[in-house]
């Protein structure tokens, strides 16, 4: 069972990434890597529910946080500058 | 049926709510509605994830993954917000679309 959970984990990343590569501007790119970062964020907790190891958890909620920075700041960017 | 078996499905459907989201990502055709797909579904999807975890790890790492779930609950919409009204006011080369009232527009 978590064998699938990581397999469809996988999948999501690789569909997010192709949007992340073809994606025609800034801001799809932004909102493609907001979502993988999600995802990371899942891995880890399905790592750590696979391992036993609450170390792993920690990790998720540093990488959770700083995904909302990155958008955030991001979303300056485009708002100085333009898309 | 025990508990860990309860986390088992808890994990999976969150993993198959963040394959559902990367495919709305990818498919849809607007920023908004990628804003969408790519907003919504991950949360839930981690939300799933994380108490299928806490679960599994029990009061040792239980506490810290509702941690992880509240956070992104309150901090994805935000972030989405933000992305949301840059694009509307800075549209770029970004083809939006507004359909009859510009809610942002001021005046």
């Amino acid at each position: 069972m978590i064998t699938a959970a990581f397999v469809l984990l996988a999948v999501a990343g690789m569909l997010l990434l192709v949007r992340v590569l073809i994606g025609p501007s800034v801001v799809d790119r932004v909102i493609a890597v907001d979502a993988l970062l999600v995802v990371v964020v899942c891995g880890l907790a399905v790592n750590a529910a696979a391992t036993g190891r609450t170390s792993f958890v920690d990790a998720a909620v540093v990488v959770g946080l700083l995904g909302f920075v990155g958008t955030g700041v991001a979303a300056r960017f485009i708002e100085r500058r333009g898309a | 049926m025990t508990v860990r078996t309860i986390g088992d499905v808890l994990l999976v459907v969150g993993a198959g709510w963040t394959v559902l989201a990367a495919v709305g990502v990818l498919r849809f055709d607007d920023v908004y509605a990628r804003m969408h797909a790519a907003t919504k579904a991950p949360t839930l999807g981690l939300i799933l994830v994380s108490w299928g975890a806490a679960l599994h790890l029990g009061w040792g790492g239980a506490p810290k993954l509702l941690l992880v779930s509240v956070l992104v609950l309150l901090t994805a919409p935000v972030g989405a917000h933000l992305m949301g009204r840059a694009v509307h006011r800075r549209p770029g080369d970004v083809r939006i679309r507004i359909d009859t009232v510009d809610e942002l527009g001021g005046g």
